[in-house]
């Protein structure tokens, strides 16, 4: 009859999620190494913690203003409701001061603290390749080199029955790689090898630059999973681009130098940082030794088609200069290319090196996706600070000046002239993006 | 009662050039350091960015970026007979206001002082006899050297990105440079930009006569730059919004573009804008400074007491505060005692309007304060004979107009309708084929013009105002007529359909409703002992050994030329003695 059908297809559900919470309570609980040794808190340990730590950005997501360092409290919105940063002090009440060293590398590399998993907000999923010596100097730092700062963990402002957790755990059985420490694939070059555990690891730059899937995983999370990887992703209002040498005015066309460059101060010839990079800058990269920013530059040229054929290389055009110096502006987007745009970045594209970046060759402006040339256009953008580049630059929006039938001309100028090739952007596009951008 | 902050080794009153100069050289050194800014915090963004900032009316005209002259103003009256009245409407100067100071809404000129100007009585003297200076005219050396300046200027023109050609490398005279100019250790940092089509044409007229025109040195980077201090500044494109407006390509040379970006982190600096100082304080016997007494921006007052006080408030406003303050003994030119307030001076300019025929396409709107204009140093300082002249001093002669902004550079010649169709009809004969050539002449100084401080009129918090007494003098309106005669020569060889110069002729009054130049000097002089000057040759106060002052004030008569390459270049001189000398064993470090 019909309610037996439903009474145990209902009891089935019922036995099924009870199951599937013990599952993933069962999972939880053992997930992770039984027990490591911590070792000795040295200065050179702390210091090295220190280090990675800035590596991996922890600050960024663990830090937030007004408040002591590494306290958490940074409202991170994902698609089910918006989650708080947890505090990492050794606070023994409020931070991870009763942690021992295999509840942080638990925590770290598998994605599950406190008995649960994660939100892979917490990119356990980049993090998860890091070296024993290297989980227990963050460790080390983090338990004896942070200030322990009793500031409570905010829950997460998500509704039940989104709110349980165990659905997270078969998240990370399917999707999660499997925690293991940095092995370099065969041939490489102890450089790229080093480059590529930053990269894969806790540099988590597939967390923003690799696209997602159906489930918010990433589609590759290493350079061996394929041509996914740091293919370039939607990010906030912007797209990250592709790290692969894979077109004209990709990173192929930088040399080991130029890319080292851009880690440490946030630009080179070729362009400049903006958007969530323009932090990563500031808060990470610019502190990398010159060593490991070098051999993270050798890395990331090694994937696309780094040695394509001279063709593909980017090659300037004239003829938009030409004609705006002779006074013709009547390419669509040009007179307002001349208006807004063309005091810094010039008639001929170059811009200015390291103070407003060319747009021609560049490879944000050639990006298969135009997201980040609207938001730029429509909210302006800074470029990092760091100790090497004190001065910032800082464009401004023109969203207030621009319809949205400006702002599609001239960001189809820009990403069409002096030999830059993209696809074209809609009004519909920039209206889309207007009305995310705060 | 006022608030009494946390004491602190150094207080700086006024967060200009100089201001931010000795904020830099004291934080280096470790002191705790608090800037007093009455005005705003301004920066490139979003203060000045465009396009907003290219706005005539709002800034250029009603001074969106000037010190509110409702909140403090100067009075000035012609002689010590006269009455002052309030400045009430910006004209002949402009006082700049907030983080930048005046060196937000500068043009960017750096220049060097001619040496003999550093030792101008004497050279005189020397040159034309004890008797060649009139009775009246109080013009004196400073106690310091070209030769030992010249490393700071030098370090100063590296930080704003100087463009220029060197005109006398380490005693090379070298071609496309100032023949004139004092020796210089190193090149400018970046090449000139290219003159502007009128500067071409003078170019030529002045080599017809065998002058040496050379670009004029411009804090207008001419390329992208970075400076000693690793700070990037953008470059000059000639947008012809440059001085009265902000420069919204960090390529103008400000303390933001330049000094600013390094001190940002530094945990030893704390700057405080919307703070008013009123008085610099003392302890009972007069000895020291204790500190300075504020305004916040909720009106309430506060106490900071400091250890070093840095007065960097600008030249009338540095003097000022040392009449408030009761610091030196204020001058009165009755019995001509007293030094605080001697030797007021300005500067002479003069302008001839150049009026071709509209085949001559001068494009007035491509400009910049400095870069892009040329210049010949001829008749400026004692470059030239003078002993059958009349006069001393002389005038930097520049040519080029900085932009072609409808409402202030509209140029039209004398006799052209105010309004109407014959205003329009001459607007479309002129726009784009009329250039100005300028002057920038010296001014010397005399017993009867002088500041001080005013009986009557108050600011809005019922401080009395600083009153000039100023008005022109025969030396200078004979030399400004003699520099007009050598432009009028030169403007005919470029051959235009008219010319006509604007000047001030002998017997005019100081007339303050239009604009001439903001470089005032003098009140707060620089000499050798304190019965002829108020600070050192160290810009330390001879009264209070623990007081700096800095800025034009020093200057005991003004040259031809702009003042900021050389207050610049004292206060790096002063900057390295706090330094070297001073911070170790304070003190006086002059012997009175």
């Amino acid at each position: 009859m019909r309610s037996k059908r439903l009474l145990a297809m209902v009891g089935g559900a019922l036995v099924a999620s009870i199951a599937a919470v013990a599952v993933s309570y069962v999972s939880d609980h053992r997930a992770g190494e039984t027990s490591l040794t911590a070792p000795a808190p040295t200065a050179a340990v702390i210091a090295r913690g220190a280090y990675l730590a800035q590596l991996g950005d922890c600050a960024a997501c663990h830090s937030s203003p007004a408040r002591p360092a590494f306290a958490g409290g940074l409202r991170m919105r994902t698609p089910i409701g918006a989650i708080y940063t947890t505090n990492i002090t050794p606070d023994v009440h409020d931070g991870i001061g009763r942690f021992t060293l295999a509840d942080f590398d638990r925590a770290l590399r598998f994605g599950v603290a406190k008995g649960h998993s994660l939100y892979p907000a917490m990119p356990y999923t980049s993090y998860y390749n890091t070296r024993p010596e290297d989980v227990a100097a963050l460790y080390t730092y983090f338990k004896y080199g942070v200030p322990a700062a009793s500031v409570p963990n905010q829950p997460p402002d998500i509704k039940f029955p989104l709110s349980m957790r165990w659905p997270l755990t078969f998240w990370r059985w399917l999707f999660a790689p499997s925690p293991a420490p940095f092995a370099p694939a065969p041939g490489m070059t102890t450089e790229v090898a080093k480059g590529a555990y930053f990269t894969e690891g806790l540099g988590h730059c597939g967390e923003c630059h690799t696209p997602r899937g159906t489930f918010l995983e990433v589609q590759a999370a290493t350079a061996a999973d394929g041509p996914a990887y740091l293919s370039g992703a939607v990010i906030e209002n912007y797209f990250a681009p592709s790290l692969r040498s894979d077109g004209p005015g990709t990173l192929g066309e930088w040399s080991d130098d130029e890319v080292t460059q851009f880690l440490l101060t946030g630009g080179n010839t070729h362009g400049m940082a903006f958007g969530s990079m323009t932090d990563v800058i500031t808060h990470s990269t610019q502190y990398m030794t010159a060593e490991d920013a070098l051999a993270t530059a050798k890395y990331l040229k090694t994937l696309g088609s780094p040695d394509a054929a001279p063709q593909t290389r980017f090659v300037y055009d004239a003829t938009e200069h030409n004609a705006l110096k002779k006074g013709d502006a009547s390419k669509p987007g040009a007179m307002l290319y001349l208006d807004n745009c063309a005091a810094c970045h010039r008639p001929d594209g170059m811009g200015y090196e390291r103070v407003f970046p060319r747009l021609s060759g560049n490879p944000i402006v050639q990006a298969r996706n135009p997201l980040s040339v609207v938001s730029i256009v429509l909210d302006g953008s800074r470029t990092p600070r760091t100790a090497a580049t004190p001065a910032q630059f800082t464009m401004p929006g023109f969203a207030w000046r621009l319809s949205d039938q400006d702002v599609a001309d001239v960001v189809n100028f820009v990403r069409t002239s002096w030999g830059n090739q993209a696809s074209v952007t809609t009004v519909d596009a920039v209206g889309q993006t207007r009305s995310s951008v705060r | 009662m006022a608030e009494r902050k946390k004491p602190v080794d150094a207080v700086i009153i006024g967060y200009g050039w100089t201001g931010a100069i000795m904020a830099k050289a004291l934080t280096d050194a470790g002191l705790s350091v608090v800037a007093l800014e009455r005005g705003p915090e301004l920066d490139t963004s979003p203060d000045f960015e465009y396009p907003r900032i290219a706005d005539e009316l709002k800034y250029g005209v009603r001074g969106d970026l000037w010190q509110p002259l409702a909140q403090e103003t100067v009075t000035v009256r012609h002689t010590v007979n006269d009455v002052a009245v309030p400045y009430r409407k910006y004209g002949s100067f402009i006082f700049g206001n907030g983080v930048g100071g005046a060196g937000v809404h500068w043009n960017g000129m750096v220049w060097r002082v001619s040496p003999e100007d550093l030792r101008f009585r004497s050279h005189i003297e020397q040159r034309y006899g004890k008797a060649f200076i009139p009775k009246d005219m109080t013009i004196q050396d400073y106690p310091v050297t070209f030769g030992e300046l010249e490393p700071h200027f030098d370090h100063f023109e590296k930080v704003c990105g100087v463009s220029g050609i060197a005109g006398n490398l380490r005693g090379h005279i070298r071609a496309g440079g100032n023949p004139f100019e004092g020796a210089r250790a190193d090149e400018y940092p970046t090449p000139p930009l290219p003159a502007i089509y009128f500067g071409q044409l003078f170019d030529k007229a002045t080599a017809e006569l065998g002058y040496k025109s050379f670009p004029l040195p411009a804090a207008n980077s001419s390329v992208a730059y970075t400076n000693p201090y690793g700070v990037r500044l953008g470059p000059c494109n000639m947008c012809g919004f440059c001085e009265r407006f902000g420069c919204f390509l960090y390529s103008k040379a400000s303390p933001q573009t330049t000094i600013l970006p390094i001190l940002a982190d530094r945990k030893n600096l704390e700057v405080r804008t919307g703070a008013y100082v009123t008085k610099i304080l003392q302890d009972k016997t007069r000895a020291m400074a204790t500190g300075v007494s504020y305004i916040d921006e909720n009106g309430r007052e506060v106490v900071q007491p400091a250890d070093l006080v840095v007065l960097s408030a600008f030249q009338l406003h540095n003097v000022r505060l040392l009449l408030l303050s009761g610091i030196g003994t204020p001058y009165d030119p009755g019995s001509g005692k007293g030094v605080v307030g001697k030797n007021y001076a300005y500067q002479m300019s003069s302008g001839t309007g150049v009026y071709f025929s509209e085949d001559v396409e001068i494009n007035p709107f491509i400009g910049a304060g400095a870069a892009g204009k040329r210049a010949i140093d001829e008749f400026n300082s004692d470059h030239y004979d003078h002993a059958q002249l009349g006069f001393i001093g002389g005038s930097l002669i520049l040519a080029g107009g900085t932009g072609g902004r409808p409402i202030e550079q509209m140029m039209l010649p004398p006799g052209t309708p105010a309004w109407g169709t014959g205003w329009k009809a001459a607007v479309r004969k002129h726009y784009r084929h009329s250039a100005p050539i300028g002057t920038l002449g010296s001014v010397m100084s005399y017993r009867d013009r002088y500041l001080s401080l005013d009986p009557t009129y108050t600011d809005a918090h019922g401080l009395p105002l600083l009153r000039i007494t100023f008005d022109w003098h025969d030396n200078e309106t004979r030399m400004a007529a003699y520099t007009a005669s050598k432009i009028e020569e030169i403007v005919r060889a470029m051959r235009p359909e008219k010319q006509a110069t604007m000047l001030i002729r002998p017997g005019d009054h100081y007339d303050v409703r239009f604009y001439q130049s903001t470089h005032t000097t003098g009140g707060a002089t620089m000499g050798s002992n304190p019965s002829n000057s108020v600070v050192n040759r160290y810009s330390q106060s001879w009264d209070l050994p623990n007081l700096f002052v800095y800025g034009a004030s020093a200057f005991p008569q003004n040259f031809g030329g702009a003042p900021t390459g050389l207050l610049a270049g004292l206060a790096y001189f002063s900057a390295a003695k706090i330094r070297d000398t001073y911070l170790k064993s304070p003190g006086p470090l002059v012997p009175a």
